[in-house]
C-alpha cells in the first residue's frame, strides 16, 4: 500500500478564529513502513493522524487531498468516508484507557461492532481470540467488563481490535505515552509485530518520544507549529539531522551516561508561536539559532537527497 | 454485590428507625401541648374535658414515662397498630389509610413509570435533533418549574369546569360504589386523566431535560468517539449512549420518588381525589395527630420500599456495581 | 428538586492542547465572564425574567394602595382599571396578594435555599476532602436524610409546630432538602481533590483550610452558584406546596397560600381565573426563569458547551 498525502489543511473552529493546526502536510508512506510522526505538545501532530480518518467536531477541512492505495481517501465527507474506517484506515486513540463502553462485555461490544460494520463475525471471532493470545491476554477477556482490566490490558484490547480487520493504515496515537519505560519497549515491540505479521500495512506512530521512534519506527516525520520541519529514515533524523529543530529536540534529549555538570542539556528557549495569528514566514524563525531575513519567508518542504526532506533554507543551502 | 445490597439495607433501615423516632419524637418536644389544642378545637363540654383529657392521655402514652411510650410505639407499630383515628373515630388509622392508598397508587405508579418512560425517549429525541431540542426543552423547563398542584387547578378549571370534558372531583361518579364492573372503571379512568395529567405532565419535563444532557454527555464520551472512529453507524452509538444514559436516570428516579409522592398530595387535593393527598389535607385540617402520623409512616416506608427495589435493580442493571470499583491496576 | 443530575455535568475539560496558545494574554477571568454572559441568550433571559419578578416583589407593593389581606373592594370581580388583577371572594385586591407574596416566595427560596446550599456545600466539602469516618458518618447521615421524603417530615414537623413565619418555614425547609446538594458536592470535591494542583498545594504544606480555599473552591465556584440556583428552585416549590397544604404561616400572603384559598372558596368551579391563574405563572417564572439562567450558567462556565 502506500499513502500520499497532498497539501492537506486542517483548521480547529475557535470563537477567535481558525486555529491553523494543520497547514499544508505533504508526505508518503510507502508499503510496509512504519512512519513516526513526533513533535512538541500542540504542534499539529495529533490533529494530523486524526483527519486522516476522523474529523471530529472541532476540526475544519480546509483543502489537500489524500490517497491510499491509489484510492482517494474523503477526509472532508463524514459519511463517505465511513466505509473506509476500521477496514482500510484504523487507528489506536490517545484515549484507548476509555475507549471501551463500560457497561458492555468486551466481546459483546465487539461482536456488536462487527456486525454493524457488516463483518461476517464467525470468521473474524476466531482470528480476534488469536490475536488476543497473541499479545498475552486470557481467553476469557472477552467475557469481561473493562472495568475489570488493568490499564495496560485495555489497551492491548484496543490494539488487537483497532487492527481486526487488517486495515492498510494503522494510526496510533500517544500510545506509549503514559507508560513506563518498560511497557513502552513492550508496547512498541508489538506495534512492530503486528506490522511484521501482515496485520497492518503501514503505521503512523504519533509521539512526542523520539526515543521510542528511533526504536520501532523506519522513518520519522518531525512537525513543529502546524507544519512540516523534517522527514527521513529514522537513522538519519538521529544522526544526521538538517532542520535546526530536530537538532535543538534531539540535543534536548538526556544522554545516558552524561552528566548534568559535564554537559548541560540544550533546550529550546521561548514557546511555539500562536497558530491562531502564525508568523508569515518560517515558524521556528523566531527561536532558530541560526535564521537569517531569508526565513521571513516560508521554506517549502522538499526534498535534500533521496528520502530525506525539510523545510529549511539553511538545510538547502 | 451483596456488600453493596447489605450496606444499602443497613442504610434504609437506619433511616427506618431514624423516621421512626422522629414521627414519635415531634409530638412530645414540639412546643405547645397537643391534647390542649384537640381540645380547644372540639369545644368540648366542659364536664366531658376530664375524660377526653384522660383518653387522650391514654391514647399518646402520656402517662406512662417516655422510654417505655417509645417502646410501646415500637411494639404498636409491628402490630400493625398505627392508633385510633380521632377525626373519624372510632376507625383504625390504619384502616383509613388502607381504604385511600389504592387510589394514591394508581395515581402514583403510572406517573412514575410512563413520565419517566416518556421523559426518557423525548429527551433522547431532543439530544439529536436540533428542531426538537429548540421546542422540547423550553417547554421541559417550563414543565418541570409548574407546582403541580397549580397545574391540576388549571386542568380542572379548563377541562372540567369550562369545557366539561371531564369531571372536577373524586376518583368515580358519586352514584358509583367501587366494584369490578365495566361501567365503574369507565368512571374511574374518566375521572382519572386529568389528576393524571397533572403529575405527569410535571415529572416529564423533569427527566427529558435530564436524558438530554446526559445524552449529550454521552455521545461526547471517548466510547462513543472510539466507535465513530471505527466507523460504527450512529444507530450503534446512540445506543449504547442511550443505555449508558439511563443509568444514572435511574439512580435519579430513587431521589425523585419523594417529589413525585409530595406532587400526588397535592394534586389528589386539587381534585378532591379519596387517596392519602386528601386524607392527609383532612387530618391537617382536623388536627388528627395520629393520621397524620400513620400517613407519615406509611410514605415513608413506601419511599423507602421503593427506593430499595431501586436499588436491586440497578444493581442487576450496571455491570459495575457487580464488579465493584476495582479499575485499573 | 425537580432537574435531575443532567444538569450539573459542570467539569470544566481543557481545550485540545496547542489549540489555543494565544501570543496576547487571554482576557482577564472576571471579564471573560461577562463577554460570555451576556452573550448567552438563555442566561440573559431567565436573568431578566427572575429580575423582573423581583422588581415587583420589591416594588409593586408601592404601587398599589391596598394591602393584600385588606376586604376593600368588591368580592369576585375580574381584573379591572382600579383592581389589576381583580378580587377574591372575599374582596381582597389579587394584586396586593400578589406582589407581598411575590415578596415570601423570595424570602423562602433565599433562606431556605441558602441554608440547604450551607449545609449541603459543607457536608458535601467536607466528606470528600477528608475521607475516612468522616466521609462514612457525614455519608450515612446524608443518605438517611435524603431518602426520607421531604414533604413528609414538613407536614409532620409543621402539623405540631405551627408555623409563624416564613423564615422558620425556610428553615424547616432548608433543613430537609441539603442531602442531594451535599452528594453532588462531595463527588465534585473528590474529583477536584485529585487533582495535580492540589497534590502540590498539600505538599508545599499549604494548611487545608487554604488548600480548600485557593485551589478547590475556586474551580467549584461556578458548580456551587449553580447549586444554589438549584436549591433556591426548589425551595420555592416546596414551600409552594406546604403553603397550598395550609402549614405555612397563615396570618400573611405566599403564592402558595393564594392558590390555597382561591382552592378552598372555589375559585375553580366559578371560574374566577384572575385568582389561581397568577401564582402559579408567577412561581413558573421564577422557578423556570432560575432553571434557564442555569443552563446558560451552564454554558458559560463550561467551554466545551458553548455554540461556536
Amino acid at each position: 500500500m502506500s499513502l500520499h498525502v497532498d497539501d492537506l489543511t486542517v483548521y480547529y473552529q475557535s470563537l477567535r478564529g481558525d486555529v491553523k493546526a494543520v497547514d499544508g502536510a505533504t508526505f508518503e508512506i510507502a508499503d510496509g513502513e512504519i512512519m513516526g510522526l513526533a513533535g512538541e505538545s500542540g504542534c499539529g501532530k495529533s490533529t494530523l493522524g486524526k483527519s486522516l480518518i476522523r474529523l471530529d467536531t472541532r476540526m475544519r477541512y480546509v483543502r489537500g487531498s489524500v490517497e491510499l492505495d491509489g484510492q482517494e481517501l474523503p477526509v472532508w465527507d463524514d459519511a463517505r468516508m465511513n466505509p473506509f474506517r476500521f477496514r482500510q484506515v484504523s487507528i489506536i486513540p490517545q484515549y484507548a484507557l476509555s475507549a471501551l463502553n463500560p457497561t458492555r462485555r468486551i466481546g459483546r461490544m465487539a461482536v456488536e461492532l462487527l456486525k454493524s460494520r457488516d463483518v461476517a463475525v464467525d470468521a473474524v471471532l476466531p482470528e480476534f481470540r488469536r490475536r488476543l493470545e497473541l499479545v498475552d491476554l486470557p481467553q476469557d477477556i472477552l467475557e469481561r467488563f473493562p472495568i475489570e482490566l488493568s490499564g495496560g490490558m485495555k489497551q492491548r484490547v484496543v490494539m488487537v481490535l483497532s487492527s481486526l480487520l487488517d486495515p492498510s493504515l494503522l494510526i496510533a496515537d500517544e500510545v506509549t505515552s503514559a507508560l513506563d519505560v518498560s511497557t513502552q519497549r513492550a508496547v512498541a515491540e508489538l506495534l512492530v509485530e503486528f506490522r511484521d505479521r501482515g496485520f497492518v500495512k503501514s503505521m503512523i506512530v504519533i509521539t512526542h518520544d523520539l526515543s521510542v521512534l528511533y526504536q520501532m519506527a523506519d522513518s520519522i516525520l518531525v512537525m513543529y507549529a502546524g507544519k512540516l520541519a523534517e522527514k527521513a529514515p529514522a537513522e538519519t533524523i538521529v544522526n544526521d539531522s538538517r532542520h535546526p529543530y530536530t537538532q535543538l529536540l534531539l540535543s534536548s534529549l538526556p544522554e545516558v551516561g552524561v552528566r548534568y555538570a559535564e554537559r548541560r542539556l540544550k533546550g529550546i528557549p521561548g514557546r511555539p508561536p500562536s497558530l491562531l495569528e502564525p508568523p508569515a514566514g518560517c515558524r521556528f524563525q523566531a527561536r532558530c539559532p541560526v535564521a537569517t531575513e531569508k526565513c521571513d519567508e516560508q521554506p517549502p518542504f522538499c526534498p535534500l537527497e533521496a528520502g530525506h526532506e525539510a523545510a529549511c533554507w539553511k538545510a538547502v543551502a | 454485590m451483596i456488600r453493596y445490597l447489605a450496606r444499602k439495607l443497613t442504610i434504609y433501615l437506619l433511616t427506618f428507625f431514624v423516621a421512626v423516632t422522629v414521627d414519635w419524637a415531634i409530638p412530645r418536644f414540639m412546643p405547645g401541648d397537643p391534647i390542649q389544642q384537640l381540645l380547644g378545637r372540639m369545644h368540648a363540654q366542659p364536664g366531658s374535658q376530664q375524660a377526653l383529657t384522660s383518653y387522650y392521655t391514654k391514647a399518646f402514652g402520656f402517662d406512662v414515662p417516655l422510654w417505655k411510650q417509645y417502646l410501646n410505639f415500637w411494639a404498636a407499630l409491628f402490630h400493625g397498630d398505627l392508633g385510633v383515628s380521632i377525626a373519624n373515630f372510632p376507625t383504625p388509622v390504619w384502616e383509613l389509610i388502607r381504604g385511600a392508598v389504592p387510589y394514591t397508587l394508581a395515581l402514583l405508579v403510572p406517573a412514575i413509570l410512563l413520565s419517566f418512560w416518556a421523559g426518557n425517549k423525548v429527551g433522547a429525541l431532543a439530544a439529536r435533533r436540533k428542531v426538537l431540542d429548540n421546542t422540547v426543552l423550553p417547554a421541559s423547563y417550563v414543565l418541570t418549574a409548574t407546582p403541580q398542584m397549580w397545574l391540576g387547578i388549571v386542568f380542572a378549571w379548563v377541562f372540567a369546569t369550562t369545557l366539561a370534558w371531564f369531571p372536577v372531583s373524586g376518583a368515580y361518579d358519586f352514584s358509583l360504589q367501587p366494584a369490578w364492573t365495566w361501567e365503574f372503571f369507565q368512571s374511574f379512568m374518566h375521572h382519572w386523566v386529568l389528576p393524571f395529567l397533572a403529575l405527569f405532565l410535571v415529572a416529564f419535563g423533569g427527566w427529558a431535560i435530564g436524558m438530554r444532557n446526559m445524552i449529550i454527555y454521552e455521545l461526547e464520551a471517548d466510547y462513543s468517539n472510539y466507535l465513530a472512529a471505527l466507523g460504527a453507524p450512529t444507530k450503534l452509538v446512540r445506543k449504547y449512549a442511550y443505555r449508558n444514559a439511563l443509568l444514572p436516570q435511574i439512580t435519579g428516579l430513587a431521589l425523585a420518588l419523594g417529589a413525585v409522592v409530595a406532587g400526588a398530595i397535592v394534586v389528589e387535593i386539587v381534585f378532591s381525589y379519596p387517596g392519602l393527598g386528601t386524607l392527609t389535607l383532612n387530618a391537617l385540617q382536623n388536627r388528627d395527630y395520629f393520621l397524620i402520623q400513620g400517613i407519615f409512616l406509611f410514605l415513608i416506608v413506601g419511599v423507602l420500599l421503593a427506593n430499595f427495589v431501586i436499588d436491586i435493580a440497578y444493581v442487576f442493571i450496571d455491570p459495575r456495581t457487580r464488579v465493584g470499583m476495582e479499575g485499573g491496576s | 428538586m425537580a432537574v435531575s443530575t443532567g444538569q450539573l455535568q459542570a467539569d470544566i475539560e481543557p481545550v485540545p492542547p496547542g489549540a489555543l496558545q494565544p501570543a496576547a494574554p487571554a482576557p482577564a477571568r472576571r471579564s471573560e465572564f461577562l463577554y460570555f454572559a451576556f452573550r448567552n441568550w438563555k442566561f440573559v433571559l431567565g436573568l431578566a425574567v427572575v429580575l423582573a419578578f423581583l422588581a415587583l416583589a420589591v416594588f409593586g407593593p408601592m404601587l398599589t394602595a391596598h394591602k393584600p389581606l385588606e376586604f376593600s373592594g368588591p368580592t369576585a370581580s375580574p381584573p379591572s382599571h382600579a383592581y389589576w388583577f381583580g378580587t377574591t371572594s372575599f374582596g381582597q385586591d389579587v394584586f396586593a396578594q400578589f406582589v407581598y407574596g411575590l415578596r415570601a416566595t423570595f424570602l423562602v427560596g433565599c433562606v431556605g435555599g441558602g441554608i440547604a446550599w450551607l449545609l449541603g456545600a459543607g457536608v458535601g466539602f467536607t466528606a470528600g476532602y477528608r475521607s475516612g469516618w468522616i466521609d462514612d458518618v457525614l455519608n450515612m447521615l446524608t443518605n438517611v436524610v435524603l431518602v426520607i421524603p421531604t414533604l413528609a417530615i414538613l407536614i409532620i414537623v409543621a402539623a405540631y409546630l405551627n408555623v409563624h413565619s416564613y423564615v422558620t418555614e425556610a428553615i424547616l425547609i432548608g433543613l430537609t432538602s441539603w442531602p442531594w446538594a451535599a452528594r453532588a458536592v462531595r463527588a465534585q470535591t473528590f474529583s477536584l481533590k485529585t487533582r495535580d494542583f492540589v497534590d502540590i498545594a498539600r505538599l508545599s504544606g499549604r494548611k487545608t483550610r487554604h488548600v480548600i480555599t485557593t485551589e478547590i473552591a475556586p474551580n467549584m465556584s461556578s458548580y456551587l452558584l449553580m447549586m444554589f440556583i438549584l436549591l433556591f428552585g426548589g425551595a420555592v416549590l416546596i414551600g409552594a406546596s406546604l403553603d397550598f397544604l395550609g402549614l405555612g404561616p397563615s396570618a400573611s400572603v405566599s403564592l402558595g397560600l393564594m392558590m390555597n384559598n382561591a382552592y378552598s372558596a372555589s375559585a375553580l368551579l366559578l371560574g374566577l381565573w384572575w385568582w389561581f391563574l397568577p401564582p402559579g405563572i408567577g412561581i413558573i417564572g421564577i422557578v423556570g426563569g432560575l432553571y434557564v439562567m442555569n443552563v446558560g450558567l451552564d454554558e458559560i462556565f463550561n467551554p466545551k458547551l458553548r455554540e461556536l
